[in-house]
């Protein structure tokens, strides 16, 4: 019998698979078909997010670069987890902020942290910068999204490498661009109209912050999936500080919180 | 390979996997594909090409950046315009650059702008059938010194002519360019040297124009445009604010 060298994997059996429905598929969508053939063989293709991150935001200011992001990975519609680092330190001084699959974005980490191994392993006097994260995430998303198998995140990625401040992002289908203040998700809709009315050249810490502040502010009160607890790192050519997780001032003593249904009537 | 006729054969009856993850629609279906939007012109003229693209980069409604560049500085001679989706056309351009300086060591000098040309649309449709979503415009200065623009579809089919515009704000802009540039019959005498009798600055001036009424109507278009000129002196940047709305 002829064995397939087509794919080099190991049939698998699916352990939830009486909850698998029959469907008659019509349709010749090539995702449909590896999506089937992922029920034979050990082909992962496109998938879907299963545990979240929300928003990330980053601004750059006078010292360096601010990314802020909660600390909330939800599952679907339930905030299942709270404590979740959403940003990591790549090297000392470049910070990788994820939205999306949590764990695409560990599994990132892993490859960045062997990445940086390997290149402070020459010790030629010349490290990764920020820059250079940035365009071989955009490379590893591009390639991903090229193979049909994306890393479900849209990254962010900041730092300073002698003296050149560097914010920019990654989506998961690769789309990249480079801003002085950045956001994913819900964070363009809501964050980055403040940051194009009130970000300016050269802030300061506290500027800067209370900027990223309001904004995550904002996101917690319109975006179901944030939560009440965030962090801020801040990336300066000199190291990477991500802070403990704080809360923020939230208002919710409004007469329309008090009585919801007190101009609707027939309801309780 | 007998499992893998029996997974095709299985193909349409397979096991719809349900999703496991607690999300109300039936598996995520996401698309490789994203339109970034944006718009590209040249025009060429009898020793000179403008070229020109917006600085938007969009998403679906949104605005990614107001700041970004579609224009690619490929050969000294050469410069491409494009626009589509965004990772797309990056690659691209690296893909060209790459190509680019493997001819240099090879033959010891820079790539004319017809080799170029040819060089896009071999690489375009090399992805036949999984396309680079980038609609572009070459343009430059051709063997002769004269101005030279070539347009492309996302595969790789091309023509040289004296002017072209690509992206979102094509259909609003193409139809001005044919009124002000497009000559009459190559059969009229006398015997026309380039389709454009525009002066380089009238060229630039009717670049800012067409650039300023697509940026009205056409959502992808505005924040800026940069306009790049090439002549037989070098290359020279322009650059004009656009409406941000």
């Amino acid at each position: 019998m002829r064995s397939s060298k087509l794919i080099s994997v190991v049939p698998r059996t699916l352990p939830e698979s009486h909850l698998y429905s029959f469907h008659f598929i019509p349709t010749l969508r090539s995702i449909d078909f590896f999506q089937s053939l992922s029920a034979y063989v050990a082909v992962s293709m496109s998938r879907q997010p299963y545990v979240t991150g929300t928003s990330v935001l980053g601004l750059i200011y006078e010292g360096g670069v601010l990314i802020a992001a909660d600390t909330a990975g939800s599952y679907g519609s339930t905030t299942r987890f709270k404590s979740v680092e959403r940003m990591k330190a790549v090297s000392n001084n470049t910070l990788l902020g994820a939205s999306g699959e949590i764990s695409d974005f560990q599994a990132i980490t892993q490859l960045l942290d062997r990445l940086i191994v390997a290149d402070a392993m020459w010790d030629d006097g010349n490290d990764l910068g920020p820059l250079d994260i940035h365009n071989y995430l955009t490379r590893v998303m591009y390639n991903r999204r090229n193979k049909f198998d994306p890393l479900w995140n849209t990254l962010i990625l900041g730092g300073v490498k002698n003296g050149v401040k560097h914010l920019g992002s990654v989506s998961m289908i690769g789309v990249h661009y480079v801003d002085n203040h950045i956001a994913t998700g819900f964070g363009i809709h809501l964050a980055q109209p403040i940051f194009r009315e009130e970000w300016k050249e050269n802030m300061t810490l506290e500027e800067g912050t209370r900027l990223l502040e309001k904004a995550l502010l904002v996101l917690f009160y319109r975006d179901r999936s944030a939560i009440n607890k965030i962090q801020v790192a801040n990336v300066t050519e000199d190291g990477v500080h991500i802070s403990q997780p704080y809360a923020l001032k939230s208002e919710w003593n409004l007469e329309a919180f008090k009585n919801p249904t007190a101009s609707a009537a027939g309801s309780w | 390979m007998r499992s893998w006729k029996l997974a095709k054969m299985s193909m349409v009856f397979a096991p719809r996997l349900a999703e496991s993850a607690p999300t109300s629609h039936v598996g995520a279906s996401w698309s490789p594909y994203d339109n970034n939007g944006g718009t590209c012109v040249a025009i060429a003229g009898a020793d000179y090409c403008v070229i020109a693209a917006d600085t938007r980069m969009s998403t679906g409604f949104s605005i990614l950046t107001r700041d970004y560049s579609k224009i690619h500085h490929i050969t000294e001679k050469c410069v491409l315009a494009s626009s589509g989706f965004q990772a797309d056309v990056r690659s691209l351009q690296k893909n060209l650059d790459a190509r680019h300086q493997i001819y240099q060591h090879q033959h010891s000098k820079q790539m004319s702008c017809p080799a170029m040309a040819q060089l896009l649309s071999n690489t375009l449709y090399y992805k036949r059938f999984f396309p680079y979503y980038s609609f572009n415009v070459l343009g430059g200065l051709d063997n002769e010194g004269k101005g030279c623009v070539y347009t492309y579809d996302a595969v790789g089919s091309y023509e040289r002519s004296g002017y072209s515009s690509q992206g979102s704000g094509q259909t609003l802009i193409m139809p001005v360019l044919d009124n002000q540039l497009k000559s009459a019959s190559p059969l009229v005498l006398p015997p026309r040297e380039s389709s454009t009798p525009l002066t380089e600055s009238e060229a630039v001036d009717l670049i800012k124009d067409t650039f300023a009424s697509a940026a009205e109507r056409d959502i992808y278009t505005g924040d800026g445009v940069e306009i790049v000129i090439i002549n037989k002196e070098g290359i020279r940047r322009e650059t004009m604010a656009l409406k941000r709305d």
